[in-house]
């Protein structure tokens, strides 16, 4: 296996790591409302993922960083070409990094519930369009021989590529629905773990949706076997739900997710970004690849930093890793 | 507007704006991490009320660092793809390191101490203090890197008309980075250390409450804002130094210097239109053949002008752009060598003005105050309060100076370095139409406006509740199992 292939398989994980993680954190912002039935309950479920949200963010700012450094191609005509979906990405990003942390800063009813919104808001949009995003990347965009977008800003727009944004707004919410259960003591635990076995196949149909569109357009026969887990560990997942068992449903939607990302970027694969224009405009691993010094810093660097991520996060996640209830908010203390 | 300017101005609105937050937090860090360990070590209750002080408002404001942040890492793919597909191969390694060294260890470590006051062990989550505060200075050092490789492209050769990477280790040690990453981390602490000043000197002249607090974050502040000034001082003559070397038209322009002098004189001061290019309205207070000792470290050398430069710039990289439709307007048209002498002159000034003024008013603050004396004077708050902004006006001022200093460049020509490695700025910019660049001009210039109200609401919300705001008066009726920290 070349350098360039071992970076497309990196960034594949990076992209994996975000979808997991940061899956739950959009469906916990998403659910806000929904669960959270007063004050302290919303509060529980943002103290649930409190310590964690920012690092899991990281995981998307290291895939696209990744992509720069050992694609610049595929980093320069996916981001441009996407300029509007990531604009919304990002706005919905900085409102909800600020209202995690502003929220309980001052002790106002009014305050605390314009920030729910704008964490409802903040998570919802970057679910969708970072769903628009991924499902543009792996069925194509209308880009010419050098790079840039033919049409208008939204000439790619589809109804794949909407199901593709259905498709991770509803795997967070049902990542989300059972991250809760598995954090939480109490009512909400409960609530959370109903509401995940009651809107969990409506919420999961998009992505399967998506996987089979992508696979019946650009998919190998290899990836049906993926699609096959995806399907498989998305039912187990909420089977074991119905019995309690919300460890094992969590680590089943991980198994999810895994093999959703895998099937979109094999299907990808040899490609990095397809040219709906022409096929021979598309960009591959080969053309795009940085140069083989680059990427042997990159790996490297790789080698070392990622592993050491996953141990040091892993960390945090013991940490943290009791569950909470209302028993265990502290009254707010603000000037 | 074309998309060329738009790009632009985003660029520096959301880059300047960044960087209010950024020097904040790092300076902040590394203050508040010092303080955890003065009380670890000596158990004293007013290092323990310092940490949690400075540290709640480190915390109001890194939230905002992180989240601009994030818009920097995109912006490039974004709206200047063409720059991203021409460096790439070179800047990009630093980006991505960037994020695998540094941004995981900062955010992961931060949620760590926010939460884990009652979860880990002492010297534990001081640690994690430790690792938050020096990644965010590893992130400072990696983007430094990136940004020193445009101002002075090295460890690169061309092949197929693109740079490309064949020594990181020249990339790393560039020698404008290394004047870099310490004049700018100065300037971080300047900032922290006003910021310490300012509020510590409003609570001792109003109150007389945990006044051994305030105390101390004054001498710190006080002291570290000066030690980051002779650090800034030397590291930016230094840094100087270089680019009169690597960039004499930026150094140039940073005098509106129209004539080549020898032995030439430094302006202090200028009255009249210094965008003149023939400087002939300009009268300017001078101070003899100092320029060409800042230049070459030689009262008596040369220094070339602004006039004399273009020239030798349209004899290396052309009197006109290509005729290309990517370039827009540019297409074909006259390349001005001049970057705006107005921005540069002045940018310069402002950022050693301010600089030094902050450490002259750091000085008088200690010397006012010592052996525990307080001005009783309103003055003397409101003043030391208002004095915070300087070393923030001072590093926006050094950011636009040497960024708008490198223009018509995106990456600047390197005299010493490999041929063709140089571009346009007008040549980096993604072929977007003028509706999506502009609506996300606005947007984000809205929302950063937004948040910034937001974020000075609270910070002076938190800096006058002072310590009571930090600490729950009564902790002992805490409920036993309640979290020690709660969002």
């Amino acid at each position: 296996m070349d350098l360039a292939m071992v970076w497309f398989v990196i960034i594949v994980f990076f992209w994996l790591g975000y979808l997991f993680l940061e899956g739950f954190d959009f469906g916990v912002g998403i659910l806000l409302p929904v669960l959270g039935r007063d004050e302290t309950e919303r509060r529980v479920m943002v103290n649930t993922i409190g310590p964690v949200w920012d690092g899991n963010e990281v995981w998307l700012i290291v895939a696209v960083g990744a992509t720069f450094a050992a694609f610049p191609g595929w980093y320069a005509t996916l981001l441009s070409s996407a300029f509007l979906p990531l604009l919304a990405v990002l706005l919905g990003l900085i409102g909800r990094g600020v209202a995690f942390e502003y929220r309980g800063k001052v002790d106002s009813v009014r305050w605390r519930r314009n920030w729910d919104r704008v964490i409802v808001a903040g998570s919802l949009l970057p679910a969708l369009g970072v769903g628009l995003l991924l499902s543009w990347n792996v069925l194509g965009l209308p880009i010419d021989a050098s790079g840039n977008r033919v049409g208008s800003p939204f000439a790619a727009l589809q109804w794949e590529t909407l199901l593709g944004a259905l498709a991770i707004v509803g795997y967070s919410v049902v990542h989300g629905a059972v991250f809760i259960a598995l954090k939480t003591v109490g009512e909400i635990r409960v609530r959370a773990r109903t509401l995940a076995l009651r809107i969990g196949p409506w919420a999961l149909a998009p992505l399967l949706g998506l996987l089979l569109v992508v696979q019946l357009r650009s998919g190998s026969s290899w990836t049906w076997v993926s699609l096959l887990v995806v399907v498989a560990a998305a039912g187990l997942a909420l089977m074991r739900l119905t019995g309690s068992h919300e460890g094992q449903a969590f680590a089943l939607l991980a198994v999810t997710i895994v093999g959703a990302v895998v099937t979109l970027f094999g299907a990808l694969y040899p490609n990095v970004l397809p040219s709906t224009v022409d096929p021979a405009f598309s960009l591959t691993i080969t053309d795009t690849a940085s140069n083989p010094y680059t990427l042997q810093v990159m790996t490297w660097v790789g080698g070392i930093g990622a592993p050491a991520v996953l141990v040091y996060q892993g960390w945090t996640y013991w940490v943290f890793r009791k569950r909470i209830g209302t028993t265990h908010i502290p009254p707010v203390h603000v000037p | 507007m074309d998309v060329l300017d738009l790009a632009r101005w985003q660029f520096g609105i959301t880059t300047v704006y960044h960087f209010l937050m950024v020097p904040l937090t790092i300076g902040l860090a590394v203050l508040v991490a010092g303080m955890q360990t003065a009380w670890v070590r000596t158990g004293k209750q007013k290092y323990f009320a310092m940490t949690k002080f400075w540290g709640k408002l480190m915390m109001v404001n890194f939230a905002m660092g992180v989240v601009t942040g994030i818009v920097q890492e995109f912006q490039f793919g974004m709206s200047w793809s063409n720059y991203s597909k021409f460096v790439g191969d070179a800047f990009g390694a630093p980006l991505a390191m960037e994020g695998l060294v540094a941004f995981f260890v900062e955010s992961t470590f931060l949620g760590l101490w926010i939460f884990g006051w009652d979860r880990l062990p002492k010297r534990v989550h001081l640690a994690c203090a430790w690792a938050f505060s020096l990644a965010t200075i590893g992130s400072a050092y990696f983007i430094l890197a990136a940004n020193s490789w445009m101002q002075h492209p090295v460890g690169v050769s061309l092949v197929d008309g693109k740079p490309r990477l064949n020594s990181i280790w020249a990339l790393l040690t560039n020698n404008t980075a290394l004047a870099a990453v310490p004049h700018t981390v100065a300037g971080c602490f300047a900032v922290g250390g006003a910021f310490l000043v300012g509020i510590a000197v409003w609570h001792l002249s109003r109150r007389k409450e945990n006044t051994d607090v305030w105390r101390a974050s004054l001498k710190l502040g006080g002291w570290v804002s000066m030690v980051a000034f002779a650090v800034l001082a030397i590291t930016g003559d230094i840094q100087g130094k270089l680019m009169f070397q690597q960039q004499p038209m930026k150094m140039a322009a940073s005098e509106a210097l129209c004539h080549t002098e020898q032995p030439a004189s430094f302006s202090v001061f200028a009255y009249g239109d210094v965008a003149r290019p023939d400087c002939e309205n300009v009268k300017s207070i001078t101070v003899p053949a100092l320029l060409s000792f800042l230049a070459h470290n030689d009262f008596s050398s040369e220094v070339k002008g602004v006039n004399d430069l273009v020239g030798e710039y349209q004899a290396k990289y052309g009197t006109n752009y290509p005729v290309d439709p990517a370039l827009g307007e540019l297409s074909g048209k006259p390349i001005d060598y001049v970057p705006n002498l107005p921005v540069t002159y002045w940018g310069f000034r402002l950022m050693i003005g301010l600089g030094a003024l902050s450490t002259v008013a750091a000085a008088a603050v200690l010397w006012l105050t010592r052996k525990g004396r307080m001005p009783a004077s309103k003055w003397f708050r409101w003043g030391a309060l208002a004095g915070i902004a300087m070393p923030f006006l001072g590093n926006s001022a050094g950011w636009i100076f040497t960024e708008m200093g490198r223009q018509p460049f995106v990456v600047v020509p390197n005299p010493t370095g490999v041929d063709g490695v140089w571009m346009f700025t007008a040549r980096g910019v993604s072929g977007l139409t003028v509706g999506e660049v502009l609506t996300s001009l606005i947007l984000l210039t809205v929302t950063y406006g937004a948040l910034a109200v937001l974020e000075f609401f609270l910070i002076r919300r938190y800096a006058r509740a002072g310590v009571s705001g930090v600490l729950p008066p009564g902790s002992a009726d805490k409920q036993s199992d309640a979290l020690a920290f709660a969002y």
